[in-house]
């Protein structure tokens, strides 16, 4: 029952923690206003053009592509990819019933595992093969990937080898969710599993994870190239150079 | 440092190369630093300022609450290494703090130390750094060892732009008293003649007539150069070393005679006598902004109806993004057109509407590549469409010449390397950098002239221009290779 208590504390603690970091963050990206049009050109001349712009970067890494880096951006994409099908296929432990997409999703959630791990290491790799890579590289940076295989290996290890009593596992989810704490199954590797996470939520809000929300805010790739039609201003540019709205600036000799 | 600087000029190769690292081979105490009399005008204190540490701390908090760009590019790099072979100065000099990422790390480390709970807590694990002496040394030196190109930020997946932390740094090492001579004396001259070569009007004013007098002896045209002169519909501004330094001054010639056989009335200003805004290479918004100021007054004072920029790379870059921003609204102008407009999309629009006579053979002799400029390419744009900054100067000059050909697709449009000479480099205490950082260039320059005998590279920026007439020399070129776009017309039409 301490083990259930203590696992059931941290999710509550790391969820508190990624949900206000996130929000926090998110919240000061947007405050922060960009006084100057600096989309990197060329660059789209609509809002509509802005948003497809984003969609490739955010789907399909473009820039990434663009770069001569062809294995990471392979690596990367596998990574994030393989991760996206787990994350949407461990919804059925939070969910009472199964929505049916999240079951078809689940065999591809399953052995996406495998995926995940052979990205995360051949990213770990060239972090210390690639002489450039590995000179820019802080610990954090392969704490990281460390951090996610342990996530992936432990995780894929209840599923494919020390099989955890997964019902009673999402009974304990569940329990959590709604205040009704359940027995946690004391599974080696769930156990880790779940500490990785837990320890990878509190994280979140404090690393370069936050180029996940980083890059809608990235003014290189979200600004429209209107500068000669639309004129653009700060408030606090405003503030300090025009006396009032409307007004245009007086030349100063 | 020493005036003269022995270094090794780099062997071209073929071209893509990616370079071994060679850790500290452009470790040094950077370009010169100005002295208190050029900090004082722009606004900033010199020499470094005792508590330097605290205020650049409380000027870099400042900023990030001021710049979306600095505090998103600091939180959210993952350093997956897209950009490392993307700097021209890290392929010329394999310095690996020249890798655009390990240079924004440099202020990183500091934003980290001082503004993350990761660096204040466990500042080993995040390679976060106390703001000391050697760190500064290094912005120093490496922050004026970043042009500002922003090609960088094409390759990065998150559009991290080098170009915007490199300004902040400067921006940041302003403020504590530690300017670059160059780019402040030159913002200095602005302020006091008006123009970055501190030409005085009467010597403008002679230099033009000089000019007029030469075409009207070589070809018996008189074609003017107008300045001052008040109710013209075009007020002109060019970058001031149109004025006297070759190739420029072909290209305002170019100029001139576009405007003259269109018979178009244009006038220059000995107030605004000057396109470039070195504000930007320091970060300065509000020094950017009392350079553009310049401009919208000589506009109002003239009474002109359009504002026209000659070729100049930084200056587009300004004048196409920022000029609106800093010096707007230009309702009072005449609302048909862009504001404002670029000298190649006025020529462009010209031959199309058949208003120019071009006899391209006269160009026969040239064999023409083009140098697309990197503010041009990647901070502005000409015409209505994305890339029309490509294609325009490319129909202009393929509208003059009869031989034309692309360097490799990496190296030109948005992947262009940049000269080696801008964003404040172009100075001769930063020679070796400038020599260095123009090898990717050179090499694709090179491959254009081995397969397809290229005589010359034609540009649209007085950086570029004036690096490349320095630098080509160093690798076995000569320097009249590179041309002025306008200079390409300028002997095309005929008159």
């Amino acid at each position: 029952m301490v083990l259930t208590a203590i696992y059931a504390i941290s999710f509550y603690l790391a969820t508190l923690i990624l949900i206000g970091g996130l929000a926090y963050k998110i919240i000061e990206y947007a405050r922060t206003p960009a006084p100057l049009k600096v989309p990197t050109m060329p660059a789209p001349l609509t809002t509509g053009g802005v948003v497809v712009r984003m969609f490739e970067e955010v789907v399909f890494f473009k820039s990434l592509f663009r770069s001569h880096l062809k294995w990471t951006w392979l690596l990367g994409i596998m990574f994030h990819a393989a991760l996206l099908v787990i994350l949407l296929r461990h919804l059925r432990y939070f969910i009472e019933p199964v929505w049916w997409w999240v079951v078809l999703v689940q065999p591809f959630g399953k052995y996406g595992s495998f995926a995940m791990i052979v990205a995360l290491l051949g990213l770990l790799g060239r972090r210390f093969l690639v002489e450039r890579v590995n000179y820019i590289s802080n610990p954090s940076d392969y704490l990281m990937l460390v951090l996610l295989l342990v996530i992936g290996a432990s995780g894929t290890m209840t599923t494919f080898v020390a099989h955890t009593d997964i019902v009673q596992f999402k009974a304990f989810m569940l329990g959590v969710l709604y205040f009704d704490w359940q027995p946690l199954p004391a599974d080696g590797p769930l156990l880790v599993h779940l500490a990785a996470v837990i320890l990878l939520m509190v994280i979140f809000p404090f690393s370069k994870l936050l180029h996940a929300p980083g890059i809608f805010f990235s003014p290189s790739r979200n600004q429209v190239d209107n500068a000669r039609e639309k004129r653009h201003l700060a408030p606090w540019a405003l503030a300090k150079f025009e006396t009032s709205r409307g007004t245009p600036p007086q030349p100063s000799v | 440092m020493a005036a003269k600087v022995e270094f090794q000029v780099p062997a071209l190769r073929p071209y893509p190369y990616v370079p071994d690292l060679v850790p500290d081979s452009m470790k040094g105490k950077g370009p010169f630093v100005a002295k208190p009399d050029f900090q004082t005008p722009l606004g900033f204190p010199g020499p470094l300022v005792d508590n330097w540490q605290e205020v650049a701390i409380e000027k870099m908090g400042e900023m990030l609450k001021k710049y979306r760009s600095l505090r998103v590019y600091l939180d959210v790099c993952v350093r997956c290494g897209a950009c490392t072979d993307k700097c021209h100065y890290f392929l010329g000099t394999r310095d690996p703090k020249n890798m655009p990422v390990a240079r924004q790390d440099l202020l990183r480390q500091v934003y980290r130390r001082y503004f993350t709970l990761a660096g204040k807590f466990f500042p080993k694990l995040v390679g976060a750094k106390d703001l000391t002496k050697d760190v500064l040394d290094d912005w120093y030196n490496y922050f004026h060892q970043c042009s500002q190109c922003r090609r960088c930020s094409v390759f990065c997946p998150y559009g991290i732009d080098t170009a915007d932390i490199s300004m902040a740094a400067r921006e940041i090492m302003d403020s504590i008293g530690l300017g670059q001579k160059y780019c402040n004396e030159i913002i200095g001259k602005v302020y006091k003649i008006g123009n970055n070569l501190g030409l005085p009007e009467p010597a403008l004013r002679n230099t033009l007539e000089g000019l007029e007098e030469d075409i009207q002896t070589d070809i018996g045209v008189p074609v003017r150069f107008p300045i001052d002169e008040e109710g013209a519909d075009i007020l002109l501004v060019t970058p001031s070393a149109d004025f006297f330094a070759e190739p420029h001054i072909d290209g305002l010639i170019g100029y001139a005679k576009v405007f003259h056989q269109a018979g178009m009335s244009w006038t220059l200003s000995s107030y605004a006598s000057e396109a470039g805004n070195f504000g930007m290479f320091i970060g300065s918004y509000e020094n950017m902004r009392q350079i553009s100021l310049r401009i919208r007054k000589a506009a109002l004072d003239l009474k002109v109806k359009r504002i026209v920029f000659g070729e100049c790379g930084h200056a587009w870059r300004v004048a196409y993004s920022f000029l609106n921003t800093l010096a707007g609204p230009f309702d009072f102008l005449d609302p048909k057109y862009p504001v404002p407009q670029h000298i190649c999309e006025v020529t462009l629009d010209l031959i199309k509407r058949g208003a120019l006579k071009l006899d391209k053979t006269a160009n026969d002799h040239r064999r023409i590549t083009f140098h697309d400029s990197c503010n041009v390419a990647r901070g502005s744009r000409m015409g209505d469409k994305p890339g029309g900054q490509f294609f325009i100067p490319r129909e202009v000059i393929k509208a003059s010449c009869n031989f034309f050909y692309d360097m490799p697709a990496d190296t030109i449009h948005d992947q262009t390397f940049c000269c080696g000479g801008g964003g404040g480099l172009l100075t001769d205490d930063l020679i070796e950098l400038r020599v260095k950082g123009a090898l990717p260039r050179i090499e694709a320059l090179k491959h254009v002239v081995d397969t397809h005998s290229v005589t010359n590279m034609a540009s649209i920026c007085a950086i570029c221009k004036s690096q490349f007439t320095k630098v080509l020399p160093y690798y076995g070129f000569k320097m009249d290779m590179i041309v002025s776009v306008h200079q390409l017309v300028s002997t095309a039409i005929v008159l």
